[in-house]
């Protein structure tokens, strides 16, 4: 592609240029002449093209599905202990094999990721949610700018490894007692992990809202007299989809790998209550005899991440039109 | 320049000390009491001493500024004095660990070393790994060597350091054997067949660590030489009939190592916080140990004062990182 029909495709995008020189060129006039295409219809050829993009969306929801079908397939209690039949190798009653009390690794591991994957959603969803409120305001008020963007400098120089471990540390016994063990640590995690991670999507979203608030739509928008709350919502939110959804799919990522951290070092869940990173943790104690109890969890949460991070990069594509249809 | 790194220099200085009121807040408004091992035979009144030993009768400011003190203006004295043998600090109280009731920055200062020759280590060794791959791969876009190191990186970036030093753990350690799967922090270096003995041992971690920064960084280069590969002054060079290794070494690398080196800049302290789990795998003496092991033991001026210094190091690395982007990049100046 030359220069030329580069920009040539881009002027009527950008909506910078006056209207007198966006003049329709020759492939403009035949894209008229074809029926229109919605934008998302766009997106979705463009993320079909990208092969690792495909391949990562199918196996995330492979694993997805499995891990909160599977227990209807595979009806094994994973708390239960069968002390006789412990630590076995794989064999059909027992796919995954068994751990040092006899307790069924597959069905241990499918209640593990259930956890991993809802921990690594929720708190994506409050990261992303906090940095896009935050973006979005920062972006559109300018007199809040300021203060915003310093925050969000502070909470980037915090320590953050070492700060949710702190965190961990201090807040797990008063709100396990307030809502029970699992339900108080799962809210701790989530919270936790939401708090340390919003940054990066608040200045994105606030960098492309910078952007949109200048064009003449919002302009448009504002001499008729809609509210910035609408404003907001109908035309601002729509046009920053795109990155929030990308820090959407990189925030699962970060999210499951900093619970099974946590988990692996011994400050996330509790024993009884297993996670993929949980799973390892245990399973690191046996790893001279019984390598395969480390391998499987490890496996299953660097897959996901792996899949997770492919599919961020395909939509990444996807959503840009810069990159779109060439 | 000056004025911009003078004015960063002491827009520092609020934010150190805001993140110092975070970690003394978060670990001051938690509860749990450092007395709680103490056996219950011991009588009320001596726990109130023992509380007050510790430092914990006085209200919060006090003691927040104190931390303060005794972190900025007692603990550089003690450095002068072990540096210069003055006495600028006899007699100061300073930070004291509530595990060893020994000074915090003494242990700190022996743990330093040895996360620095891992962590270290594993830095330079990704950075020279990654930018050839990344150069490369930008350079014959596509190609398999792209296909082959953009998947590389994708699961060095995918698989986390506590299942892939799990991984080679198993594999080179149990399987085969090669290496040792644990730390020897005591071991010294006096001869060649010891000198040996630390190598092997420093494999393993170093490859953990450098697998992590090299994917992150080969990914870096690779878009940065791509966004410079098709600028109109490499037309330019080429046209002028330079060679391939000159326009692509020489004027490609320059203008792209511009974002690269400050990210490399950037990466640093979060090495140190990643360092965390590494050490822990691998049993390495260093202070993400430290750390682990004091939050472990409810030690809360250690955790404090570790906690801080890695702030510190953020802060100083953030600095230096836009401080270099300035010098390096000519139409950043930020005057």
């Amino acid at each position: 592609m030359t220069d030329k029909d580069r920009t040539d495709t881009l002027v009527p995008d950008e909506g910078l240029a006056p209207a007198s020189t966006a003049l329709p060129t020759t492939d403009v006039m035949e894209e008229l002449a074809t029926p229109p295409r919605s934008q998302w219809r766009d997106v979705w050829d463009q993320f079909k093209s990208h092969k690792g993009a495909m391949l990562g969306a199918m196996l995330f929801i492979f694993i997805v599905a499995g891990v909160y079908l599977g227990p209807y397939l595979w009806s094994i209690d994973p708390t239960q202990i069968d002390i006789r039949a412990r630590n076995q190798g794989p064999s059909w009653a027992h796919p995954f094999g068994t751990d040092q009390l006899g307790r069924d690794i597959l069905a241990r591991m499918m209640s593990g990721g259930q956890t991993s994957v809802s921990v690594g959603i929720t708190a994506m969803l409050l990261a992303l949610f906090l940095g896009s409120f935050i973006g979005v305001v920062a972006g559109f008020f300018r007199r809040l700018d300021g203060p915003l963007m310093r925050l969000t400098d502070l909470f980037l120089a915090l320590p953050l490894l070492p700060l949710l471990l702190v965190m961990m540390l201090l807040f797990r016994e008063p709100l396990s007692a307030a809502f029970g063990l699992e339900r108080g640590i799962f809210i701790l995690i989530v919270c936790a992990i939401g708090i340390t991670s919003w940054m990066p999507t608040a200045r994105i979203v606030r960098g492309d809202v910078l952007a949109i608030k200048e064009r003449e739509f919002v302009l448009a928008a504002r001499s008729i007299g809609t509210s910035n709350s609408q404003i907001i919502t109908r035309h601002i939110l729509p046009n920053v989809l795109s990155p929030i959804m990308v820090s959407a799919t990189l925030g699962i990522a970060t999210a499951i790998i900093t619970e099974s951290a946590l988990s692996f070092l011994g400050l996330g869940f509790p024993p009884d209550f297993p996670t993929w990173g949980r799973l390892l943790f245990d399973g690191v104690d046996y790893l001279q005899q019984y390598p395969e109890r480390v391998f499987w969890p490890g496996l299953a949460i660097s897959l996901t991440v792996l899949s997770v991070n492919y599919l961020g990069d395909g939509l990444r594509d996807a959503l840009d039109p810069r990159i779109r249809g060439r | 320049m000056l004025t911009f790194t003078i004015r960063r220099l002491v827009l520092a200085v609020p934010t150190l000390l805001f993140i110092s009121l975070v970690i003394f807040l978060l670990l001051e408004l938690a509860p749990g009491d450092p007395m709680a091992q103490v056996p219950l035979t011991v009588p009320p009144d001596v726990k109130e001493k023992m509380r007050e030993a510790l430092g914990l009768g006085q209200p919060m400011h006090i003691r927040f500024w104190k931390w303060i003190v005794q972190f900025f203006w007692i603990e550089p004295q003690v450095l002068i004095d072990s540096m210069f043998g003055t006495t600028f600090s006899q007699g100061d109280l300073r930070v004291i660990s509530w595990q060893t009731r020994s000074p915090v920055m003494d242990i700190v200062v022996q743990r330093i070393p040895q996360t620095l020759w891992v962590v270290g280590t594993a830095y330079v060794v990704a950075i020279l790994i990654a930018l050839p791959i990344g150069i490369y791969s930008a350079y014959r876009q596509y190609s398999w060597f792209d296909q082959a190191g953009t998947f590389v990186s994708m699961v060095g970036f995918s698989v986390p350091p506590f299942f892939s030093g799990v991984l080679v753990i198993v594999i080179f350690s149990v399987q085969l054997g090669w290496f040792p799967s644990i730390y020897d922090t005591t071991h010294r270096v006096d001869d060649w067949d010891s000198f040996v003995y630390q190598l092997r041992q420093m494999i393993m971690p170093v490859m953990v660590l450098a697998l992590q920064i090299t994917a992150q960084l080969s990914r870096f280069m690779r878009a940065s030489m791509l966004d410079n590969l098709n600028q109109d002054y490499v037309r330019t060079a080429r046209a002028k009939g330079l060679s391939e290794y000159t326009v692509v070494m020489v004027h490609v690398l320059r203008n792209s190592m511009i974002p690269v080196v400050t990210v490399i800049a950037l990466g640093i302290p979060a090495i140190f916080g990643g360092a965390i789990i590494t050490e822990q795998v691998f049993k390495v003496n260093g202070i993400g140990q430290l750390l682990i092991g004091a939050i472990q033991a409810n030690d809360l001026p250690m955790v404090q004062t570790l906690t801080f210094i890695f702030a510190v190091l953020i802060v100083l690395f953030n600095l230096i990182a836009d401080v270099l982007y300035g010098i390096l990049d000519p139409r950043i100046r930020y005057d």
